[in-house]
């Protein structure tokens, strides 16, 4: 691996701000052509603990742990970086409160074990996203691959989420302990494809998957049930199509997928489904 | 329908010393006594009593006796009393059975066939009350080599955490068990200055100020993990495996998560706390290299991470894969690693002997160059000082406690932990139970045992003529087998008695 000399850095504005700490209001632009991602990582650090809040990173190509070095960071909530390229794996692992979007798709476990934050990629995104994640949003314009929302958890009103534009692949929500994820199935379609995708939710014992379209029986786990969104879920469904719609600047698709009758909910039948497994 | 399951132990209480002050019945937990108020005597249900000595050591009188049941089905080899009772359990429920602790079955214990050298005339042995004798361990990844600038020695910036002795105590979450018992080990370690690990149960806020002596886990379930969690600890341990229970995961029953419990590993109350057999995020080397480097990212390359994994057959060439994906330590869990619930038959029946992994792993990491890359501590199975000091000698750094901290908190290895019932009120979160442990007598006696074993590892030390537990370390010489076939010296990387 080799590692690069640092960072090129322009500021989109060039008045001097030097001392004292700075308002984070324009936008910081990187390059990271070449970078190793251990250089790229801490040059964000050092300028979020000077004070710096916006970030544009231009040709990122598989720099991975973006946000995952943000914390302790007073005001870290504030941090936005945008991505031009492709970042690498583990994208927003455990981060903690900035919002990272894409211009482009996502490598593996974006969002693994994310506590706080958004993510929005406009494109699809590899395996495993959102492994374990705990709070926080993340919206993906496109596709999503194997393994998705593996063990989401959730506390109190701690509740993460995940929407999904495109389709999913199998293992989808195993173990899901809590959290919610909504997957659109082709938002731009008026009929939803039937996904093919199977073993969904197996072990789930909490949370809830909302697929607009329907899941058949065989392609879910033995721990998962299949109903439709209550009232009050619709509102949060609604609250979500709504943010994703204006995140990807897709507003003309809302009333298409805003269709209750559509939508699928699969939910843990039980919090306890290992209760009758072991003789004592 | 009817199963003879006999009961495992007989309650012996003598009448003439009872005075019926029911004691015994309050601190039983598996319900065996009850009070016959008509005629003033006690009640037993043996069939409950798993030998947990509460009762004798409690009761003012010193009326019970707790035995083994001497009754018994027709002795046969093959079919022993527990593997009787084992299967008419199983055909009552259809359940897996349960267990608690570490693996009792008698497969070889490779300490008890190992012994030390001593100095005689030649290399004069050293008295350590006498000259300096030094047990301090750094852990972390080491240089390759030395490097000197203008005469100065120049260190690589590899992020080591000291500890005072070569002893922590082992992964045990709280939630496995009590709060009380977690504090201990939390204070203890601190004041001692070594490690405790919190498991993968979350850390509690308010111990976070013992964080210089806390070894955080990242397990499957991962619960209770943010990065103010990693950054307030002192190392950072992602659990793949655990001796008692090989290739599976973990799972905490819903009953035990209490409200303080639910807060700290962030999972609704009530609700089963579940962790996957594997991480789903890890499924090879590099997978695990890239979690690794998550958490490096994540603590900004400040602390070492460590990589946890139970003694399995091919442990050495996952331990070198560990090693090169990044792994500053490295954690072997034998065999006999304890446990606060596993399935039985995997505890009894997978993995094998921390001796020998550990002589395999050393061995292999030597072989390829790689060894000073991350330090290897070992554990499950150590039961005394000897069997630190001879784990140093085969090639560890240090190893982690589980079982012997328990021991010195008052547990008598019933076995029972996964009951949620431990009677003394360690493997329990029910409150009444819980109060058994005394968080200031606790404290003192795990630090009692620090000593007492640091003391006689450098008793041991000093009789090799050795006074650094540095020079100790895979210094293999130190040791003779006896009693082992030439295949297991050779994978012990020792020689015979008398040889
Ligand atoms: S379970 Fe323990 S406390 Fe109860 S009778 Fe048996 S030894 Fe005594
Ligand atoms: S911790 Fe308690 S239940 Fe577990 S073996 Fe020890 S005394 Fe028995």
């Amino acid at each position: 691996m080799k590692t690069s000399s640092a960072v090129k850095k322009t500021r989109s504005t060039s008045s001097s701000r030097s001392g004292k700490q700075r308002s984070g209001a324009h936008w910081i632009k990187l390059d990271a052509q070449g970078v190793y991602y251990k250089d790229l990582n801490r040059q964000i650090r050092s300028l979020a603990l000077q004070g710096d809040r916006r970030f544009e990173i231009h040709n990122v190509f598989g720099q991975r742990y973006l946000g995952t070095n943000l914390w302790g960071i007073e005001g870290r909530d504030r941090i936005v970086i945008r991505v031009y390229g492709t970042p690498g794996s583990d994208m927003g692992a455990f981060m903690d409160g900035p919002r990272i979007e894409v211009f482009g798709n996502a490598q593996d476990a974006t969002g693994n074990t994310m506590n706080c934050g958004q993510i929005a990629i406009h494109g699809s995104a590899g395996d495993v996203l959102g492994y374990g994640m705990r709070g926080g949003e993340i919206y993906v314009r496109d596709n999503v691959g194997y393994r998705v929302g593996i063990h989401m958890k959730e506390y109190r009103d701690k509740i993460p989420t995940v929407v999904i534009g495109g389709t999913m692949q199998d293992f989808f929500g195993e173990y899901m302990a809590g959290g919610r994820i909504i997957v659109l199935n082709k938002f731009f379609a008026d009929n939803p494809p039937v996904r093919r995708s199977y073993f969904i939710g197996t072990g789930m014992h909490g949370g809830n998957i909302y697929v607009r379209g329907d899941v058949d029986l065989h392609q879910i786990g033995a721990e998962v049930g299949i109903a439709s969104p209550t009232d009050a879920e619709w509102k949060i469904i609604e609250k979500y199509v709504h943010n994703f719609c204006k995140v990807f600047g897709l507003e003309e698709n809302k009333a298409k997928l805003l269709k209750r009758h559509k939508f699928t909910r699969l939910y843990a039948k039980s919090s306890r489904p290992y209760g009758r497994l072991y003789a004592y | 329908m009817l199963t003879s399951l006999l009961p495992e132990f007989t309650v012996d209480r003598s009448e003439d010393r009872c005075i019926q002050c029911r004691v015994c019945e309050r601190q039983c937990s598996f319900d065996v006594f009850g009070y016959d108020g008509e005629n003033n005597v006690m009640v037993h249900r043996e069939e409950n009593c798993v030998a947990c000595q509460r009762c004798s050591v409690l009761c003012p009188t010193n009326a019970l006796v707790i035995r083994e049941n001497q009754y018994t089905y027709r002795p046969n080899a093959n079919w022993t009393r527990e593997y009787i009772q084992d299967l008419k359990k199983q055909a009552e429920t259809g359940g897996v059975l349960l267990t608690g602790m570490g693996c009792d079955k008698p497969h070889k214990i490779y300490w008890d066939h190992i012994l030390i050298n001593a100095s005689q005339v030649t290399n004069p042995s050293i008295d350590p009350l006498r000259e300096p004798m030094e047990l301090r361990t750094h852990l972390g990844r080491k240089p390759d080599q030395l490097e000197m600038v203008d005469g100065k020695l120049v260190l690589p910036d590899y992020p080591n955490v000291e500890i005072s002795t070569p002893i922590m105590f082992g992964a045990m979450s709280y939630g496995a068990i009590s709060y009380n018992s977690f504090r201990c080990l939390a204070r203890a370690a601190f004041e001692y200055g070594t490690m405790f690990n919190t498991g993968e149960g979350g850390w509690p806020m308010e111990l976070r100020k013992y964080g210089k002596s806390t070894i955080v886990q990242c397990a499957s379930g991962r619960f209770g993990l943010d990065l103010e969690y990693f950054n307030d600890a002192a190392v950072v341990e992602i659990k793949i495996g655990q001796g008692a229970k090989p290739g599976i995961g973990g799972h905490l029953p819903g009953e035990k998560v209490s409200e303080h419990i639910s807060q700290t590993r962030m999972i609704p109350e009530g609700s089963d706390a579940i962790s996957p057999a594997p991480h789903h995020d890890i499924y090879s080397i590099e997978d695990l290299h890239m979690l690794i480097h998550a958490i490096k990212e994540a603590v900004d390359y400040q602390k070492p991470v460590s990589v946890k994994i139970s003694a399995v057959h091919n442990a050495p060439a996952i331990a070198s894969g560990m090693v090169r994906a990044g792994a500053d330590i490295i954690v072997l869990d034998g065999l006999r690693g304890g446990t606060g619930a596993a399935p039985k038959i995997l505890r009894d029946n997978v993995g094998i002997p921390i001796e020998l992994a550990l002589a395999a792993v050393d061995t292999r990491l030597r072989n390829e160059g790689i060894r000073n890359w991350a330090s290897l501590v070992v554990s499950g199975g150590i039961r005394n000082s000897a069997d630190i000091f001879k784990a140093i000698a085969l090639g560890a750094d240090a190893v982690y406690i589980g079982t012997p901290a328990l021991m010195a908190l008052g547990c008598t290895v019933c076995q029972k932990c996964y009951t949620g019932k431990c009677a003394w009120g360690i493997t329990t979160q029910d409150p009444y139970l819980t109060k058994r442990v005394n968080p200031e007598i606790g404290t003192q006696n795990l630090k009692n045992l620090l000593r007492a074993w640091s003391l006689e590892i450098k008793e041991l030390l000093g009789c090799g003529g050795i006074n650094s537990i540095e020079s100790l370390r895979g210094n293999r010489l130190q040791l003779r087998g006896i009693g082992l076939e030439s295949w297991e010296l050779e994978a012990l990387g020792i020689r015979g008695a008398g040889q």
